[in-house]
């Protein structure tokens, strides 16, 4: 076996990963080796060629290879290291090493001081929410069509029916209707969108595609290749009201019905998961239960912005940069972020109180919609921060930063109804 | 027009062992199927045990074949590398009434001359299995119940049957069978015809059509759907062994196994229908399973399905396994009521078949040079690091993993696209190597999977098939 040793070890080359990798090195980490199993950096935004990304943090709106290659650039400058083609099959945090394959190297051990965890997230799938059927071709997950579209020009179908209004569904609505296809409908479970609003006007409205709340696909029909589904409005809990069902001819269903954290090998390792986020649980540093084990973006829990999980990321980078010096410890007191009222989960779900840096962003997600809202973390009575919203929705992720000197006990976040 | 000695109509797991079975002899044999691949349709949609027959009608074709079937594949698995596994059943009796029915199941056991099946205390059960309901009253355990990769089961007969001489006919559907004097004279299909002495009807859920080209119809298939659904690897409850329910008049009912490569299965329903296309999953029928495996292991978590798919069993109206041959009709061999237990005593079947027609006079000699072995496909995750290291060194394909949740290699999927019988479709590689049949079901490993076919067949990806003909995976290319 091939061996390697590195300062900071990271898995995955996506926004988080690079992000993570730029800002180890830039705080001083010696060798930050990025483990990457696809042929280039860059992750998911080398399919997402549609603009809309860094307008936070580049006040530019960039497509996502636009987005990544300032990272690769900075990367490359700052002097971060890269195994490609690199399939990572094991993490061991009590040795710090990570065990990969490659064509390249056979397989390779990569002996780290610390290591990040930057894999990202998988789609949920059809059988995932059991839409019941045939099993035909012509069934993707939107990702998986983007993919083919996007980066090996390959065309899915001609008439498309789309379940999910999350993000990549709708952006793959626009996509395939620019490529020609017609897409019937998009359909959505909820009563509200699942993605960002931007997306619904950019992608939906502006090309006439309709788009059916509160309805879902109870039936998919054909034996070779998809003929059709079948659509259903909901009622209030969510069934399917059988008799109302319409059936939609189409060849294609494409699938955008929610983002999974890829903890595969987080769990392997037996580092402990939120189950509400099923990434794994992390403090403001982004440390998990396993003190040399960091972890950012979409592997922790899913963002609709990339520009968040660049800003994570970075916090990611710097403290296992600081743990692989040895510069991460010291007096501890821990408390954790509870979730209040019509709040889904925080993210980060401990802080460490006596932190030097004196400030941490809590992100979060509500459980429903609403309108007219203040948004609040407090420490008992005490309150720590604050914001008013006019709309929350569960598909736009919610922040408040809050200076750590204030905390002397859990920190528990609200979204509180104004009158 | 191609000749040969015996024409065995259907390339499912019946077909394919009486196809190896007659290739010990020197006779001629092709395989006709009308799918793309092997494997049959019954045969790769099943709850891939291999049964015992301990609860079969006693003194049938079927408990004899069943029975004489289960001992015989510790040696076929270790001859032609497939992946099986002797755990065991537990029978639990949830109820009094259940419980008061275990002598007779028991009894009915030891008549099917299966007599190892013994008594275990619900204290007992609990313990060989946790997440047993515990209010198990007792029940039996039937020791050799064994899971099996039905996939690698068919392509292994037939792989093997290749080896020693028998052609395999793909998408080539039986659309005639021509006699002449009351003998057998040819078999037409879709792409060939073929002069032949011997058919041998192992069509499955279409043998009543086949045998209708005959004049031999005596029967229908009715054709039963079993839904399941496949748990991840990772499902908080997980099962050990097979577990049964007590079975009652109308089925065998609803159980919870592992499956061979670590995944739970939970399953089937049991639906009569007029279709033989219809292999549609139901809302209701899912969920019937789920309420009566909950009987048996309570904690079951549905929710962490990575699949659903249906299956259907060639019932038989009137019922029963049945062997046929006629005297006014030479040459013809009709099987017909192969159903649940089809998968385990389509072993048996191959010698039992070959038996009856070299009583009957057919003059075929052994082969001196029957190769007996196959190998299998390496799986590179389930080799050790020193393993994996050296199969890259020898091929770096096997260091570019395309499927990430089974960890499968391009190694493996060149080699599933370039062995005998070859896949030539998306699914046919997921059989083979199991690309695609992770948690996220080929959402990775699709795309790619599409442009290593379409490489290696020299071929659009546009003419990539998810399966049959018709199931293009893509239209064409962007504009």
């Amino acid at each position: 076996m091939y061996n390697v040793n590195c300062d900071v070890a990271i898995i995955g080359g996506g926004p988080a990963g690079l992000a993570a990798a730029i800002a180890a090195k830039k705080e001083g980490a010696e060798k930050v080796l990025v483990l990457e199993r696809d042929n280039a950096p860059g992750g998911i935004l080398q399919q997402c060629i549609h603009p809309g990304f860094g307008l936070t943090r580049f006040k530019a709106e960039l497509t996502g290879p636009e987005y990544y290659g300032r990272f690769v650039d900075e990367a490359k400058e700052v002097g971060v290291e890269y195994m490609l083609d690199t399939m990572v099959l094991e993490v061991c945090n009590e040795t710090n090493e990570v065990v990969c394959t490659s064509s390249r190297y056979g397989l390779t051990c990569v002996k780290a001081k610390s290591i990040v965890l930057a894999m990202g997230c998988r789609e949920r799938t059809r059988a995932g929410i059991m839409v019941p059927g045939t099993r035909p071709a012509g069934v993707y997950t939107a990702g998986a069509a983007q993919r083919l579209v996007n980066r090996q020009n390959i065309m899915v179908g001609k008439k498309v029916v789309i379940l999910g209004s999350g993000d990549i569904g709708m952006i793959m609505a626009r996509r395939m209707t620019l490529e020609g296809a017609q897409v019937v409908m998009v359909v959505e479970l909820m009563d509200y969108l699942a993605g960002l609003t931007r997306n619904r006007v950019q992608c939906l409205d502006d090309f006439g595609i309709p788009l059916k709340l509160a309805h879902t696909i109870t039936r998919i029909e054909g034996n070779e290749r998809v003929t059709g589904v079948w659509v259903a409005p909901v009622d209030d809990k969510k069934q399917p009201i059988a008799d109302k069902a319409e059936f939609v001819e189409c060849d294609t269903v494409l699938f955008s019905v929610g983002l999974l954290p890829e903890n595969e090998l987080t769990r392997k390792a037996g580092i402990a998961i939120d189950p509400v986020t099923n990434g794994p649980a992390v403090n403001q540093y982004m440390q998990t239960s396993a003190p040399s084990v960091f972890a950012c973006g979409n592997v922790v829990h899913v963002n609709d912005l990339v520009d968040n999980v660049s800003e994570e990321s970075e916090r990611a980078g710097k403290y296992a940069a600081r743990y692989a010096m040895g510069k991460l410890d010291g007096e501890k007191k821990i408390v954790k972020c509870v979730t209040g009222r019509n709040v889904r989960y925080l993210c980060p779900q401990t802080i460490e109180a006596n932190e030097v840096d004196g400030k941490v962003t809590l992100y979060f997600r509500v459980l429903q919609p609403e309108e007219n809202v203040r948004l609040v973390a407090r420490c008992g009575d005490t309150q720590l921060a604050k914001c008013k919203e006019f709309r929350v929705n569960p598909g736009e992720m919610c922040h408040l930063t809050v200076a750590t000197k204030d905390i002397d006990g859990d920190v528990t976040v609200d979204v509180v109804k104004e009158d | 027009m191609l000749k040969t000695d015996v024409v065995v109509i259907g390339a499912g797991a019946v077909g394919c062992a009486v196809a190896r079975e007659l290739s010990k002899y020197e006779v001629d044999v092709i395989v006709v199927e009308k799918n793309e691949d092997v494997g049959g349709d019954a045969s790769k949609s099943n709850s891939a045990i291999i049964h015992t027959g301990y609860d079969a009608a006693p003194d049938t074709l079927e408990s004899q074949l069943v029975v004489a079937a289960n001992p015989m594949y510790d040696e076929l698995c270790a001859d032609l590398d497939i992946p099986f596994k002797r755990i065991g059943a537990i029978l639990p009796a949830i109820t009094d009434e259940q419980f008061e029915q275990l002598p007779a199941i028991k009894e009915k056991a030891f008549r099917n001359r299966v007599y190892d099946v013994e008594y275990k205390s619900g204290a007992e059960l609990l313990e060989m299995e946790p997440e047993l309901n515990p209010a198990v009253k007792g029940g039996l355990w039937i020791p050799r119940e064994s899971i099996i990769d039905p996939f690698i089961l068919v392509q292994a007969y037939a792989e093997n049957a290749y080896a020693n001489g028998v052609r395999f006919l793909l998408n080539s559907k039986v659309e005639g069978i021509t006699t002449e004097n009351g003998k057998i004279k040819t078999v037409k299909t879709s792409t060939e015809e073929i002069e032949t002495t011997y058919v041998i009807n192992c069509a499955g859920l279409y043998c009543d059509e086949v045998a209708e080209m005959v004049g031999k119809a005596e029967y229908k298939v009715v054709a039963r759907k079993g839904q399941f659904f496949i748990l991840d690897k990772n499902t908080s409850c997980q099962v050990e062994h097979i577990v049964l329910p007590i079975p009652t008049k109308i089925t065998k009912g609803k159980l919870m196994c592992p499956t061979i490569h670590g995944n739970m299965l939970v399953g089937p329903t049991a639906e009569d229908q007029d279709s033989k296309l219809d292999k549609s999953t139901s809302a209701e029928g899912l969920a019937s399973i789920t309420t009566d495996v909950r009987n048996l292991i309570p904690n079951v978590n549905v929710r962490d399905t990575i699949t659903q798919y249906s299956g259907l069993r060639p019932n038989r109206n009137p019922e029963g396994l049945n062997f046929d041959i006629w005297d006014d009709l030479e040459g013809y061999v009709n099987l017909s009521g192969v159903r649940s237990t089809g998968l385990t005593l389509s072993l048996s079947m191959g010698t039992f078949v070959v038996q009856q027609l070299l009583a009957r006079g057919a003059d075929w000699k052994r082969k001196e040079n029957f190769i007996k072995k196959r190998k299998g496909i390496v799986k590179f995750s389930e080799c050790t690091r020193e393993e994996q290291d050296e199969l890259v060194k020898q091929n770096p394909l096997y260091g570019n993993v395309i499927c990430r949740c089974e960890t499968i290699t391009e190694a493996e999927i060149l080699d599933a696209i370039h062995r005998p019988l070859g896949a030539r479709s998306v699914d046919a590689v997921k059989r083979r190597v199991r690309a695609g049949m992770g948690r996220c079901q080929g959402g990775f490993c699709g795309p790619k999977v599409i442009e290593i076919l379409a490489r290696e067949l020299g071929c659009s990806p546009a003419d990539i098939n998810k399966n049959n003909d018709g199931s293009n995976m893509v239209t064409g290319f962007t504009r």
